[in-house]
């Protein structure tokens, strides 16, 4: 895992009586990259960054775009003069949504290609998948979509959601502004949608609502006949208590789930709808007016107003050349995280994995939404919590946020097992799942 | 998150004292601002105030047609696109439009405009605005709108809109409480009557009340739940059909290519998938240069959709398949990777987001049958199925091509020394089957995701659905759909989406190894040849 130092290399010494533009020219070829004054122009062996996102199969609708969003991150970076005075270079891979080709591919691009970072993953068991070769061989991971927590390794930095950073602030809004008392849990059959349903309806339970007032419900993936059980919701809601839907409900399946809702004429100011899953991306192959007023709970939406978003959506659209293409929440994820490594190996003075993944913690950059986000000993991030209302548009209209920033609770509280667990990457502790009652490290972390 | 409010509202305050002020004497100040709360307030204050200009612009809010500027001066847009100030009417000369911005609400705003509008709309010319307005009172449950109501009931001539009122006034007096006993019965009685979801949840919701009231409540609530379950029973029917119908769109034309022709067609689902992403094209293109006719656009793209996936499935059975006949493995792996190349390629072109496919008015929405609730989508694909099928039926029973392809596969080589072409033929049958599968993805289109995976979802569902019914009969094909449909719907309510999946599967294989023919074998000697 040894990186060549950042100094002259004889490559770079052959080429000094050559004109600078010239050398330029023949450093690593960067997509998209443009060299800016010659004088700033990097140098030297390029620091390769894996991007390990899916670009076929079924989660390419999602992940593609966060393989764009690196790539013009990258790009940027070089035209800023790149990282240590060397020029950055991406390796795109596709592991085409299939869980063990995940492993291969991050394996090729640790043992192979030696990147010095991977950003990538969606989904949970793409990550699960991942995760042995990242701590086998002591890569970095940056992780960036909204996850049900209940893990924390050294080798992975979780820049999206913990539950307690987008769930429970939503639940705790419908309560307040909404008066629920009766909740659906609805979801697809997976590993994110059940533990963050386990820790939701832990935590309505220690609230006081009573299991009558729980419905939990879970669909297959890709589900597309939501008839019965949109029914089945109206059913449960005419109990003459307020009643909303939590919805985890992945992908796909949403569309002709928010379709049936339309249809059926189940409104959101009879019904809200509070899902985490949906963001700009997934609603702009729907018509949403029949949606207006149904909720989400993200980190970042595209509609927040600040001078940070606006230039990030401006040179968004400059490089996909395409004005109308939306930003989501897992987009401002990797901003963040490609932002705080960055800033960690120009601390540490090295891609070296064991100096950056030190050097990570307490690293604060700005956000989109107007602060700074901060890595915590937990290798999650602090994120402000907002609450969007879907307006015609396919925008979202942000009726709530949190006062402050929110730390992650990578263990949560609501579950028996874990709420006496902490992650804790410092030394002397440097532990993922310490027992604060026992006094124990667990191990290595799961 | 109380506090945070109070927080921004002192701030805002601050900000804006001349806001502040003004909201005092001024309800239309609180639209300027992004206070929620304020806003809720000033359309209960509005809807009760007899100002003549609130209905219009509390429309105009509803409609999102009530806009604002930077110094907080509200403006209506006209469907035209042009500008009045709101509270003044005064013409707006020389407001940029684009510089203005929509006045935004939240749920609690939205229940409140719509009551109030409710409120307000009570006495419309139209019975059938006064009925939804009514519809509104009733939802709102706003006891303020009690006096309203009590006239416009007085006033009213139309039977219908008077029952629905009459309802409407029921809700309001159980939800509000504090009526005599003898109201509250009555209230009780007439909800009873209504019978739906509404009317039990409020009948669930009354509480605190005398022993004789709270008695007739459980009664009718009883009785409701009664009759509801017998109205299940019809729904969950006529799921169970809307779910056949669209098994059966996707395997009709799999019971041509797989059923009647004997290929594994793994890239079956394909040909869907491209029958949306034309019906895509189809409407962006009546967008850009027919708007109007933008509501009959399916009916464009239904032809069309036929005519791509048939002629890609000609160039299929062309190019590839013809030389795979009788290698059932070789075909089944070159069509699925078939399928995942033109999976890619639709990816590339398209991108892999999902596209819009928008769905016309006649399309949208739902009407009461009975007790039950029937979409206009679902219905509609009902319906196009069964068309579809019929005209299936009738080009391979009445027509010379049909009478040509049915010898074919019954006989090839008496068919060919009679002087059909055979390898024609099966270019022709393969390219119908295409065809009829993109027809099915128009229609998928219209409840499902159009992306490029969309055809993946429904493959192994048209597999069953064959070999279920029985391979080589259409008829079969079409009662293995309804029944698996139908069973699917039964089954989901008790054992949950997941199990209930599991369970039609393992009822499948037990089926299959008692039939293993299907529901309609074919019989004969041409089945052993």
């Amino acid at each position: 895992m040894d990186s060549p130092p950042p100094s002259f290399t004889r490559r770079a010494l052959g080429g000094l009586g050559l004109a600078a533009a010239a050398l330029a020219a023949t450093a690593a070829p960067v997509i998209g990259a443009r060299r800016a004054a010659a004088a700033k122009a990097p140098s030297g062996p390029p620091i390769k960054v894996g991007v390990l996102h899916s670009l076929s199969g079924t989660m390419a609708i999602s992940e593609t775009t966060l393989k764009d969003v690196m790539l013009m991150l990258i790009a940027e970076q070089n035209k800023k003069g790149g990282l240590l005075g060397r020029p950055l270079e991406a390796v795109v891979v596709d592991p085409a949504s299939n869980w063990p080709l995940f492993a291969e591919k991050a394996r090729a691009l640790l043992a192979q290609d030696k990147c010095a970072a991977v950003f990538g993953c969606w989904t949970s068991v793409s990550r699960k998948s991942v995760l042995p070769v990242f701590e086998e061989l002591n890569g970095i991971l940056f992780y960036p979509v909204q996850y049900e927590g209940q893990e924390c390794s050294r080798n992975v930095f979780y820049t999206g959601a913990a539950p307690n950073q987008q769930a429970i602030p939503a639940v705790d809004y419908l309560m307040a502004e909404e008066g629920v008392k009766r909740w659906v849990l609805a979801g697809t059959d997976y590993v994110y949608p059940r533990t963050t349903n386990q820790i939701l309806e832990a935590y309505l339970k220690a609230k006081g609502v009573a299991p009558a007032d729980i419905m939990i419900n879970y669909t297959p993936f890709g589900h597309s006949d939501w008839q019965n059980i949109v029914a089945q919701i109206k059913a449960f809601g005419s109990a003459g208590k307020k009643t909303a839907v939590v919805s985890t409900i992945n992908g796909d399946a949403n569309v002709p789930f928010y379709k049936e809702l339309g249809n059926q004429g189940l409104k959101a100011t009879d019904i809200p709808v509070v899902a985490f899953s949906v963001g700009e991306e997934e609603l702009a192959g729907m018509d949403t007016k029949p949606l207006v007023g149904h909720l989400a709970a993200w980190n970042y939406f595209m509609s927040v107003d600040t001078a940070e978003n606006k230039s990030f959506i401006k040179a968004w659209h400059d490089f996909i050349k395409n004005p109308k293409r939306t930003s989501n929440d897992p987009m401002e994820a990797h901003f963040i995280g490609f932002n705080m490594w960055v800033k960690a190996v120009e601390k540490a003075g090295s891609t070296d994995h064991d100096a950056v993944i030190d050097a990570m913690i307490g690293i604060s950059v700005p956000n989109l939404s107007g602060g700074y986000s901060a890595m915590m000993p937990n290798h999650h991030i602090t994120k402000p919590v907002l609450i969007g209302e879907i307006q015609g548009d396919g925008q979202f209209n942000i009726v709530s946020q949190t006062p402050g920033l929110v730390v992650a609770q990578e263990w949560s509280p609501y579950v028996a097992e874990t709420k006496d667990l902490i992650g804790d990457w410092r030394a002397p502790l440097s532990c993922g799942n310490f027992n604060v009652k026992t006094g124990k490290c667990g191990g290595a972390a799961k | 998150m109380a506090p945070f409010v109070a927080r921004g509202l002192l701030l805002l305050a601050l900000l804006f004292p001349a806001a502040a002020r003004a909201q005092a004497d001024d309800p239309y100040a609180a639209f300027a601002t992004h206070d929620y709360e304020a806003m809720r307030a000033a359309i209960e204050t509005l809807s009760t105030s007899g100002d003549a200009r609130a209905p219009a612009i509390l429309a105009a809010l509803q409609a999102g047609q009530l806009r604002v500027g930077a110094d907080g001066t509200l403006y209506l847009r006209a469907a035209d696109g042009s500008l009045r100030e709101a509270v003044s009417g005064a013409a707006a000369a020389g407001v940029d439009a684009a510089a203005l911005k929509e006045v935004r609400m939240n749920n609690a705003v939205r229940r409140a405009l719509d009551g109030a509008l409710g409120g307000l709309r009570l006495f419309a010319a139209d019975p059938s605005t006064r009925a939804a307005a009514a519809e509104a009172v009733f939802k709102g449950r706003d006891r303020a709108a009690l006096p309203a109501l009590d006239r416009a009931l007085a006033r009213e001539t139309d039977a219908w809109v008077k029952s629905v009122m009459a309802q409407a006034r029921a809700a309001l007096i159980l939800a509000g409480g504090g009526a005599s006993e003898a109201d509250t019965l009555a209230a009780i009685a007439v909800l009873r009557a209504r019978g739906d979801l509404e009317a039990s949840s409020l009948l669930a919701s009354v509480a605190g009340q005398p022993a004789a009231v709270m008695r007739a409540a459980h009664d009718a609530l009883t009785a409701i739940q009664r009759q509801r379950q017998l109205w299940d029973i019809g729904e969950s029917v006529f799921y169970g059909l809307s779910l056949g119908s669209v098994l059966l769109l996707a395997a009709a034309g799999l019971a041509i290519t797989f059923g009647v022709m004997g290929v594994i067609n793994m890239a079956h689902g394909e040909m869907v998938m491209l029958g949306a992403y034309t019906t895509f094209v189809v409407q962006e293109a009546m967008r850009a240069h027919a708007p109007g006719l933008i509501g009959a656009s399916l009916f464009v793209a239904v032809p069309a959709a036929f005519l791509v996936a048939g002629a890609v499935g000609i160039v299929i059975e062309r190019g590839l398949i013809r030389f795979l006949y009788g290698r059932p493995l070789e075909t089944l792996l070159a069509t699925w990777g078939l399928s995942l190349i033109l999976q890619q390629v639709v990816r590339s072109i398209f991108g892999p987001s999902n596209r819009e496919v928008s769905t016309p008015a006649w399309m949208s929405g739902a009407f009461p049958l009975g007790g039950l609730t029937i979409t206009a989508n679902r219905l509609t694909i009902i319906v196009f199925a069964a068309l579809v099928f019929a005209v299936l039926m009738l080009a391979l029973r009445r027509t010379p091509l049909g009478l040509r392809m049915r010898a074919v596969t019954q006989n090839r080589f008496m068919a060919a020394a009679m002087g059909i072409r055979t390898p024609w033929i099966d270019a022709l049958t393969f390219g119908l089957g295409s065809g009829v599968a993109g027809i099915a993805g128009v229609a998928l289109s219209q409840i499902d995701n159009v992306s490029p995976n969309l055809g993946q979802s429904y493959i192994i569902d048209s597999f069953m659905v064959v070999v279920f019914g029985g391979v080589g009969n259409l008829w079969g094909t079409a009662l293995g759909a309804l029944t698996l449909g139908i069973v699917n719907k039964f089954l989901e309510p008790v054992a949950g989406a997941v199990l209930g999946k599991i369970a039609v599967l393992v009822l499948l294989i037990v089926f299959i190894q008692r039939r293993p023919r299907g529901m309609f074998p074919l019989k004969g000697r041409a089945v052993e040849a």
